[in-house]
């Protein structure tokens, strides 16, 4: 048996259409099977309400008198990029205040003009004949927008991995604060109600597809930016009128360490036209699996601790090397939800039709990491190769000697192999001078938690290392931890000087 | 239970606590403690039935005693139940319902500070 979609929405229309979440579905499917839930269910509800970072909206301001071609544009003190017309602009989600900085940014300016408070626009232009006025500044509401039509590049991600942190610091991600040596797990999405995730080989969810968009209706652009469906990472290009939305689903959130992003609410509603359609909406939990991540390597590549399901995921723990690890997630479950109710009395109240794709989205697709004509340098050609050392059993005051012999401030610590063990200052060495003259051994001054670098390690790396632990100089060892070179912070400084500048 | 003792510095440097202890027998969780300048805190853990006690005691040796309430300062508009509080929370004070809702249990709480850095909404405060 198959429907189409005019019987679907002959149905929708007189009120009759069966409308389920996509959470009722997989008992559903069990219950009734596939062939009796197809006959059953018209429309399924999916919904998802998380961080999606690659959002914005396209306004536009009318013009002014005299009028101006806007070529700068600040909101709020929050830029947006003017470089469209004369009084257009695209204002970015992740985009931050000049003068607030990490706490307003894009998704703070979207959600006060959804929640009709006022905001400042300031804009500069150089003046032309036909635009003279080169500055304005003016108050704004939603209403008095020509379009604010958001644009979103990528939203919707069918799957998304989980992260861990299995460094022995804290770090501060997009995906929220990842506590050192695995003390916790943080994960996104809705599982079973992620739109993408009922329609994986979008077969039902495409251009010109309808949708559920920050609490009014969208519709779906098509093969969203960084898509990979062939590997389960698809994503779509959504759009909507802002003046439709609300801030119950359109929140602005701002990550401490990271910066700003929007959490969105969508979902996308799928008419169940085919047993397929049936199937794929009968997904659970327990199928759906992703891998944990480990963010404490700061490279593209991260390692796999392990795969997991968001079954797993949504239980609060996940066994990791044996021991149980607290999951968070960042994406949140009752508005996912709430998003998936409120589609299905849109469609049931005969207000939301559905539809098929215009232009199908290919599902082969596989996005690819940046092309990198010029390596960032690595460490080994930076570094300082003719590195003084000093061993464990040396005294103070032949440290003191090396120090001011090598004009260094820092002297590696080596054992009898060769292999670094700790490292002095002259801060040290002026510091046991004064408390104990200088009879002691290096051994008995040095810190024994070296920070260091690998040669093969992008000097960014580095630059990062020296800010997190405020120190000026890192020791460079190889896999067998002996001291191959020295990297300090001034040498560093002149290369990123000469390297880029806005 | 908790308490929030909060400790004047010419009182600071005596053992108040070790001696509260000896004299009630009652067994007391430092769970933190903060010195400056002028005065420090204390914030402690003890069975609730032996909080008259306690509280009094520490009250004659010159210590301000508050009971520790409302420790999580919550703004529902602000939060969507997103769960990011949940794993970083060294107490466990954050959990979800069967539907999902927040939970928080903040009599647990020992005022770390650690949600109000990870709530992406800023929905979460402690009391000072």
């Amino acid at each position: 048996m198959t429907k189409s979609i005019e019987e679907i929405n002959l149905k929708i229309r007189d009120g009759s259409a069966v409308v389920v979440t996509a959470e009722e579905m997989p008992d559903i499917v069990s219950e009734l099977g596939e062939e009796g839930a197809l006959r059953e269910v018209d429309v399924v509800t999916t919904g998802t309400f998380g961080a999606m970072c690659s959002s914005g909206a396209f306004l536009n301001f009318g013009h002014a008198d005299p009028p101006i071609r806007m070529e700068r544009i600040w909101l709020n003190n929050v830029e947006a990029y003017a470089g469209i017309a004369a009084v257009d602009a695209y204002i970015g989600a992740t985009q931050e205040s000049t003068t607030e900085g990490s706490t307003y940014g894009g998704a703070h300016v979207l959600e006060d003009l959804v929640s009709g408070k006022q905001i400042e626009l300031r804009a500069i232009s150089k003046g032309t004949d036909c635009y003279p006025r080169r500055t304005i500044t003016t108050e704004l509401l939603l209403e008095d927008l020509n379009q604010a039509v958001m644009v979103n590049p990528r939203n919707a991600y069918q799957c998304y991995n989980a992260v861990i942190n299995r460094s022995d610091r804290t770090l501060n991600t997009y995906m929220g604060m990842l506590l050192s040596n695995q003390g916790n797990i943080s994960y996104s999405g809705a599982g079973l109600l992620s739109p993408l995730a009922n329609d994986p080989h979008f077969n039902l969810i495409g251009s010109g597809v309808p949708l559920f968009l920050g609490g009014g209706e969208g519709v779906i652009v098509g093969e969203g930016t960084q898509s990979s469906p062939s590997n389960g990472f698809g994503t779509v290009m959504v759009s909507g009128d802002l003046n439709s939305m609300s801030p119950d689903y359109l929140r602005a959130a701002s990550f401490t360490g990271y910066g700003v992003s929007l959490y969105v609410g969508l979902g996308i509603p799928l008419p169940m036209l085919n047993v397929e359609a049936v199937r794929n909406c009968a997904v659970r939990d327990e199928d759906l699996i992703t891998s944990i991540v480990d963010y404490g390597t700061p490279r593209r590549d991260r390692p796999v601790v392990r795969t997991v399901s968001y079954a797993e995921l949504k239980s609060g723990q996940v066994e990791i090397d044996g021991e149980m690890v607290r999951t968070s997630s960042m994406s949140s479950y009752s508005r996912a939800r709430k998003v998936a109710h409120e589609l299905k009395s849109l469609v049931e109240a005969g207000s939301f039709m559905v539809a098929l794709p215009t232009r199908r989205i290919d599902t082969g697709k596989r996005s690819h990491p940046m092309r990198e004509t010029r390596q960032t340098p690595r460490i080994r050609e930076i570094m300082n190769a003719g590195v003084t050392t000093i061993t464990e059993d040396e005294s103070v005051k032949t440290a003191a000697r090396k120090l001011l012999r090598g004009e260094t401030n820092h002297l590696p610590v080596i054992d009898a192999e060769g292999k670094l063990v700790g490292i002095i200052t002259t801060y040290d060495v002026s510091k046991s001078v004064l408390l104990k003259g200088e009879s002691m051994k290096v051994s008995e001054i040095m810190s024994k938690k070296v920070v260091v670098v690998s040669p093969d390690e992008p000097v960014d790396v580095a630059a990062q290392r020296l800010e997190q632990y405020n120190i000026s100089a890192l020791p460079v060892v190889d896999s067998d931890h002996h001291v191959i070179g020295i990297l300090n912070a001034v040498d560093l400084g002149k290369l990123f000087s000469k390297r880029w500048q806005p | 239970m908790k308490l929030f003792l909060t400790i004047q510095r010419d009182v600071l440097k005596r053992p108040l606590i070790s001696q509260v202890v000896l004299e009630t027998g009652v067994l007391i969780n430092v769970e933190r403690a903060h010195i400056d300048a002028n005065e420090g805190w204390v914030l402690i853990d003890l069975p609730e039935k032996e909080e008259t006690r306690i509280s009094s005691r520490l009250t004659e040796l010159g210590v301000e005693v508050k009971k520790l309430e409302n420790a999580v300062l919550y703004d529902e508009h602000e939060c969507v139940e997103c769960g990011a509080c949940l794993s970083i929370c060294p107490q466990e004070v954050f959990s979800f319902d069967a539907d999902y809702h927040l939970v928080i249990k903040e009599e647990r709480c020992v005022l770390c500070g650690q949600c109000v850095c990870a709530c992406p909404h800023q929905a979460l405060s402690i009391r000072q």
